[in-house]
């Protein structure tokens, strides 16, 4: 079959790949109805995460139909329409049990190596390295699912493909960040970021009773996005000072949440960029915290930041005495998407959560590598770039 | 990113090797915050989240009951309700191999390691997640896929637990 694959750095291939097969009782092999392109492949493309081999399956976000079944699982029947979260819990061992499915036990077969990173392995991830599990992704016609009474949702009919796609990934993260930092009624929230995780964020605190909410980005196509298709407020980074439009806009007090969506590679217009940048390139820190420092400093005397974006190691120049003195909680987490889906198909199927705008250019699956060109380098307003194996 | 930047990201981003054999490292000699090492006692342990009632030590998985009287093993409720502790250590210990020694598949601590692992696995889910064959395409040689290789295949004995 098909499949979009990592060659190298900043190398994408279309390549011919072995369909998979069932391994264990409860996995599902699915075939891939649409496949999307996430902000944080780009960490993978650009060797920022360098646990990639060449001829990797990339991929995370998707859905699709059940094309077979192990005798172990119970919930799905071939035919059946599903989405499948990105990540890969079992559902047994007590992260699961308490709701912190991306903290799984059991679903990372190559636990030593993010042990060695981090100090505790979390679960695994489709298509996201070998330190996640070395999992193929849902670039390809056919993905093997394990765990899948699990982590696969029926989709509810009346929803489309194209909005149930992002019930995979972008969504449940958004809604991870928002909730995970405890997102109350009356309080202002920032989210720096306006690609799909930062859109969803701010979706789910909007949900959440959250009086403001304002998205930080510095591309027009997405912050108009954000005001249409979100209902939320925005700043351009690139034209104002983000921390003080937002004590204005909080009353001189700072956001009471500021979610970062951003992650290891970002950019912002002043000099720490470059500093930044240079860091990054030598090895000195492995992750640009550059929004996460703002948010750190945006963020009220007591308030809560949470990281959504990813990263990977290590990062210098952090402000921790803001974060000690102003009293900060500083969260993180990976999707616990296991959790949230059934909320946001709900949410979906009753149009209160919208994401076809999201998928601003739709593709078949031998375009994978102009696909992934096109996303990083933002071309012609792109802000997912959607595969369709299928054709 | 500007292009000049992008060119030494792409320089710096081909070093990613030098990360792989970071981790390598880590995960064969044991150094670094997240070094391959055990206690002084020996004790391999994890968490399982069944009742202690639900794990028969003269009844263990495979993967431990293999082991027979070369292991001991120690059975215990955790704190607060987060399941059972179970904690299996080598009768004679000779300490944590030496790097050559577990490239060369020698490594009685990881594989005791690797076994853990699987008990709990299977206690919990009834099965040991697999993941290989899993799809791929062509694969190059190069450094730091060999590197990354050696690294994955050691992963399942490597760590911390």
């Amino acid at each position: 079959m098909k499949a979009v694959t990592w060659r190298g750095v900043n190398e994408i291939g279309v390549e011919d790949v072995p369909e998979p097969k069932i391994l264990n009782d409860h996995d599902i092999i699915l075939e891939v109805g649409l496949s999307v392109t996430c902000g944080s492949d780009l960490h993978l493309l650009g060797g920022y995460i360098p646990a990639m081999r060449a001829g990797d399956v990339l991929g995370h976000e998707f859905m699709g139909t059940v094309a077979e079944v192990g005798k172990g699982v119970t919930k799905h029947r071939v035919g059946d329409r599903v989405v499948v979260v990105s990540f890969i819990g079992c559902g047994q061992c007590w992260y699961c049990e308490n709701e912190l499915w991306s903290l799984c036990d059991n679903g990372n077969p190559n636990p030593g190596i993010t042990e060695a990173l981090w100090g505790q392995s979390i679960g695994g991830c489709f298509g996201y390295s070998h330190a996640m599990g070395g999992w193929a992704g849902s670039h390809a016609r056919y993905i093997r699912v394990p765990y899948a009474d699990q982590g696969a949702f029926p989709i509810p009919d009346g929803v489309s493909d194209e909005r149930a796609l992002f019930a995979s990934d972008a969504a449940p993260t958004g809604w991870t960040g928002a909730h995970q930092a405890e997102v109350k009624a009356g309080d202002v929230v920032a989210v720096w970021g306006a690609g799909g995780v930062g859109q969803m964020a701010a979706r789910k605190a909007m949900l959440m009773g959250a009086e403001r909410v304002v998205v930080i980005d510095r591309f027009d196509n997405r912050l108009e996005q954000v005001r249409t298709h979100i209902g939320a407020e925005t700043l351009d980074y690139e034209q104002v000072d983000v921390p003080a439009e937002l004590r204005e806009m909080s009353g001189g007090r700072g956001p009471d949440v500021c979610i970062e969506a951003v992650g290891m590679e970002a950019h912002s217009p002043g000099p720490q960029y470059l500093y930044d940048q240079v860091k990054q390139q030598l090895r000195l820190q492995s992750d640009r915290p550059t929004a996460l420092r703002e948010a750190i400093y945006a963020c009220r005397k007591g308030g809560t930041v949470f990281a959504l974006g990813v990263f990977g190691g290590l990062v210098d120049k952090f402000p921790m005495g803001a974060v000690m003195n102003k009293a900060l909680t500083l969260r993180g987490a990976q999707q616990h998407g296991h959790r949230y889906v059934p909320e946001i198909l709900d949410l979906m199927s009753r149009d209160e959560v919208k994401t076809e705008h999201l998928a601003t250019h739709v593709m078949p699956l031998d375009q994978g590598p102009r696909g992934y060109e096109m996303f990083k380098n933002k071309e012609d307003g792109c802000v997912r770039a959607v595969f369709r194996p299928g054709g | 990113m500007t292009s000049a930047l992008g060119t030494v990201a792409s320089l710096a981003a081909r070093a990613g090797g030098s990360v792989v054999r970071q981790v390598l490292s880590v995960l064969e000699h044991g150094s670094g915050a997240g070094a391959v090492s055990a206690p002084a006692s020996g004790w391999l342990v994890v968490s399982i989240n069944r009742e202690p009632t639900e794990i028969d030590a003269t009844s263990l998985p495979a993967p431990l009951a293999a082991y027979g009287d070369r292991i001991q093993t120690r059975i215990r409720p955790a704190a607060d309700g987060k399941g059972t502790e179970l904690a299996v250590r080598l009768t004679q210990r000779s300490g944590n191999a030496s790097g050559p020694a577990r490239l060369l598949g020698s490594d009685p601590q990881g594989d005791l390691r690797s076994a853990l692992r699987k008990a709990k696995q299977l206690i919990e889910v009834g099965e040991v997640l697999a993941v290989d064959p899993a799809p791929h395409g062509r694969r190059s040689a190069t450094p730091a896929g060999a590197a990354l290789e050696a690294v994955a295949k050691r992963a399942p004995k490597g760590g911390v637990l």
